[in-house]
This record gives structure tokens, sequence and C-alpha cells, in this order.
């Protein structure tokens, strides 16, 4: 498949029973029901997961790698999110999550956390150097969130953040420190991130502001879970293997970037359709004093993934007790400044705006089509059923326009037309009887 | 042969802060969609939303329009109201008539004005005491 076509988000036809909880969903109107099943259009999908989530007949899933993806490696290192150590109800430490990952197959762990201290500290000193009209500047960690930028928001694509994501940073800080300490090939060496989402996968496989992943693979954070919780029974000591602080292990909460990163100034949403309603705000300037703005997909952040096993809130929870057990030192003093400039922790790619919802890339046949397509909406009757494949009658007027379905669709319509055509027939057979 | 021109318009209550917003975001919607250019386009969101919203806290009622040229985008915003007293000042960052229900809901920071200034190409202004207001905004797109 082409990379740059990757999407994590499928969808599995034979359980697709073809109504319309998805369709009512998506935030980039990339679904439509044709021929009874859900189709996904690749260009507008921007992987957030949410029709993964609506989804009762579960047709919908991630893509993501199977655990045996890591035998391809010769040494293999994990590198699990923050929200991981949230999944579990009985206290667990950091240090017995990391063992069981060891003893799952890994040969190294390395926190996401640690990732997410650099990160912080790199953000804090980029920002300072920022040109007014670069803020708010907008957190580059929800990978959903640059791409709704690209999608429907374009005009922002200037405030998104130029320090790569932790899992980015992780990995090249992991593998680079592994084959230093043993002595090995860095091609031998593998790195995968333990992901709460569908949306990681697509940016490591198809990545958006860097041009290629340090990461080798995802592995589905529910995926092992079992597996993961097996082989931490009876786990009594602790690796030392933790170096992340409170602030890193926050991450995994809504709000835990923006407070780590601009405490002063910022701002944490999280909802895909509330990032949505704040990013029109950001637009139209009504937040010009804004410096931060963390946008988060999924409801209370990392932790309410597609792909995590425990209830969001419980979650959260877990991950403000853990974090008070946490190195309290600001990722400012704890990250040593060597890492900023020993790593390439900078984007290295422009994010640059999908066009796919312009109706036509010449001006005034765009401005024919709309008119076309507002004159279809007044015949339409506004119910927003979903009954014809299209979202909304708006999305479905839009469909006609672009020459993907007609009229007819409409069950309504077509309803009115048989009564037509049933009165012409009534009137037709009274005539032939005279 | 004549112009193409796309027209789009919007009645806006007095008052009505529920919707308050709803206008200039069909606005931009519709004109992403035709594919204006971002930077042009964030500037019409932000003239339209303000003119939108002195529609709601100073008038009694009006109407947004949009017209779209293939060369350019103009905003006419038309109310019914108490009309501006002086225009000049009206026009300076801060001074604000807003009432007291607009301010307690954030509103009344007087910036709607120099805000559309600000944005549009070209900006006219027009209005009578006791009568309504006129204003008119231009946006180059070619």
């Amino acid at each position: 498949m082409n990379e740059s076509r990757f999407h994590s988000v499928r969808l599995d036809r034979e359980k697709c029973m073809g109504c319309t909880n998805c369709l009512k969903r998506c935030p980039t109107e990339a679904i439509r029901v044709r021929g009874g099943r859900a189709h996904i259009i690749d260009e507008r999908c921007i992987d957030c997961g949410e029709c993964i989530r609506v989804c009762d007949h579960h047709a919908k899933y991630a893509q993501t790698d199977p655990l045996s993806v890591i035998e391809q490696f010769k040494y293999k290192i994990a590198l699990p999110a923050p929200s991981l150590y949230g999944q579990f109800k009985r206290q667990i430490s950091r240090e017995q999550i990391l063992e069981g990952l060891l003893r799952i197959g890994f040969d190294d762990v390395y926190e996401v956390a640690a990732g997410a201290d650099i990160v912080t500290r790199a953000l804090r000193e980029n920002m300072r150097s920022l040109t007014p009209d670069r803020y708010p500047v907008i957190s580059s960690a929800c990978p959903v969130i640059v791409r709704l930028i690209r999608v429907r928001f374009p005009e922002l694509i200037s405030h998104i953040a130029d320090v790569r994501q932790p899992m980015e940073v992780a990995a090249m800080v992991a593998r680079s420190e592994f084959c230093k300490k043993n002595r090995v090939d860095p091609k031998d060496v593998g790195c995968f991130f333990i992901t709460p989402c569908a949306a990681k996968v697509t940016a490591i496989r198809n990545p958006m502001t860097i041009t290629h992943s340090a990461l080798d693979g995802a592995i589905s954070m529910i995926e092992i879970y079992g597996l993961l919780a097996s082989r931490m029974k009876n786990l009594n000591f602790h690796v030392g293997r933790t170096t992340s602080t409170a602030y890193g292990v926050g991450w995994a909460n809504s709000g835990g970037e923006a407070s780590a990163v601009c405490p002063e100034n910022s701002m944490a949403v999280d909802g895909i359709e509330n990032v949505i309603r704040v990013l029109e705000e950001i637009e139209n300037n009504k937040l010009r004093n804004l410096m931060f703005f963390e946008g988060a997909a999924c409801t209370g952040g990392c932790v309410g993934g597609p792909l995590t096993f425990e209830n969001n809130y419980v979650a959260r929870n877990a991950i403000r007790a853990l974090m008070g057990g946490c190195d309290q030192t600001h990722p400012d003093a704890a990250v040593e400044s060597s890492y900023l400039n020993k790593y390439h922790l900078y984007t290295d790619r422009s994010v640059t705006p999908n066009s796919v919802m312009k109706l036509d890339d010449d001006l005034v046949e765009a401005m024919r089509k709309m008119e076309e397509m507002e004159a279809i909406v007044r015949k339409l009757p506004g119910y927003d059923c979903g009954s014809c494949g299209s979202p909304t009658c708006r999305t479905f007027a839009e469909d006609i326009v672009r020459g993907y379905c007609t009229q007819m669709d409409c069950i309504h319509i077509l309803k009115d037309q048989l009564k037509i055509m049933a009165q012409k027939m009534v009137e037709l057979a009274k005539t032939t009887r005279e | 042969m004549a112009e193409r021109l796309y027209r789009d318009s919007y009645e806006v209550q007095a008052s009505a802060y529920e919707s308050a917003g709803d206008a200039s975001a069909s606005i931009k919607r519709k004109l992403k969609q035709m594919g204006v250019d971002s930077t042009i386009l964030r500037r019409i969101a932000v003239a339209s939303y303000e003119a939108e919203l002195n529609l709601i806290i100073h008038s009694q009622g009006g109407q947004l329009v949009m017209e779209m040229t293939p060369e350019e985008i103009r905003l006419i915003s038309r109310d019914v109201g108490p009309g501006i007293a002086d225009i000049d000042q009206a026009l300076q960052e801060g001074f604000s008539t807003a009432s007291e229900e607009a301010r307690d809901l954030g509103f009344g920071a007087g910036m709607g004005l120099p805000n559309m200034k600000r944005n549009a190409d070209s900006f006219d202004i027009s209005s009578k005491l006791g009568e309504g207001t006129t204003i008119h905004m231009g946006f180059r797109i070619a």
C-alpha cells in the first residue's frame, strides 16, 4: 500500500451493517454509506478513531502491528506511552510495568514520558524565540489535531509547534543510548511504541511533521494488555528504569502537556468536537493573548484513546495518583541541556494544507458548484437522517454536485416522486377506462 | 457576459447570543469550500464575526450579506437600530457603548469596528441616528 495514503483506521466490510452511527460522528465527514456498507474516504480521514468508538458492530478497527513484529529485529525496545501507566486497577508502579514489558519479549524499555520531559524543555526554549504571529502555539502531540488542522483549519498550520512528538524523541534517545551501551548497530534495533490510539500508528507510517519516523512500529495497548498483566504478577522488586518526572507522566491526561509547557498562559481542550470549537475561536482571533494550546482528540487526553483498556476517567485518576509519587522537578531542571543539542528535536517538514474539502480548484467553477449545491439543499428536507448515506443534507448536496450520487438517493425526495407517479398512474388508468 | 456573482445572506436577530457566530461560521465554511486563500479567509472570518456580533449587541436586528466575485469578496452589514453618534470615536480601539448585559457576557471590548477596518482592504461605514448603520467591507482575492 502507498504509505502516503496509509490509514490505521479500517473497515471490516463483513461486520458493517450500513447503519449511520459512524457516519454521523465523523468530524471530517469522511464516511459514506454506499451499497449498504460504510466507506472511508482516505483523503479526508484523520484517524481520530471516533468511528471505532461508536460502532456497535465493531466493524471499525485500528490496524496496528502484532507483537510478533518485534521478532524482525535482533534487539527490541518498548516505548510505552504514559497512558499505559493508568491502565491497571491495583496499585502498580511504573517499574513493575516496565519490567513486565521486558518479560513479554523486549530487551529494553524507554519511557515516552521521559521523551515528553525533553519535549517540554525544548518547546519552552523554542517558544521564547517565536514571532508574535506564531501564537498561540498549537501542540503537535496529538496527530489527529495536526491532521484536523490540515483539513479544516489550514490557516492555523503556522501555529503548529516545531518540536517533534514525545514518542519520536523517546525513540531517538532510546536507540542511541542502547547502541552506545551495548555496542550494537542501530539497524539491528527496533523501537516499538505501545500505543493508546490509531492516530499514532498512522503518524509513524505516514508522518506529517517529519520526513521519517524513528519508530519501527506500534503495538496496541489493548492487544498486549492481558499478556502484560499476567507477566506483571509477583513482581515485587524495582528495576530502577524510570527516568521521567511527574510532568512527563502527566502528558497522559488532558492538560498535562499544557501545564508542563506553559503553566503561565495555556489552554487544554479534549474531545475532538470541543477542539474544533476552540480552533474556530483561534481562527477568529478571539484568543489572541493565548500562548499555548493543547488539543487532544480523545476525551480525557491519551488515557481516552480508542486502544486503551481502562475507563478514561478511572485511568485519569490513576495517572494523577501515580504523578504524586514521581520526581516533581520541572523538566527545565530535570532534563540536561545536552539533550537539546545532541538530538534533532525539531520537525523537518512543513505541514501542507489538505484541500480535499474544496469543491473545485478553479474559483469560478467552485462558485458555480456552491450555487448548485445550495439550490439542491433548498429542495432537501433538512432532516440530516443519513438514509442517503451522506452524513447531512448539506454533504449529500455536495456529493451530488461532485457527481457521486443523485437526488433520488434521498428517500424523502424519492417518496414524493413516487407519490406523484402513483397519482399520474391513477389518472392514466381513469383516462384509459373511459 | 455578466460577471459571476455569488451571494449569501443571513438575518441576524438582536440579542440572539445563543446563535452568535453562526452566520460568520457559515460564511467561513462556504468560503473554505470555494477554496479562498487561507490568509484572506482568516481576515474575513474575523471581520464577519465582529460584524455579526455588532448586529446582536447593538442593533434591533439586521442582515449580514456576503457577495463574491472572482476578484473580490464583499461583506455588507445592514441594521435597523440606534445608529452611531460619532463614527470617528466608534472607530477608536477600546471605545464601546455595549450594554451591561453584553459586557457581562464578555463582549464590548471596543474592538469590533477597529478589527473590521483593520482586516478589510476597503471599509466604508454610514450611519443615521435613530435609523441604523450600514457597513461595506471589501477583500481583494485576485
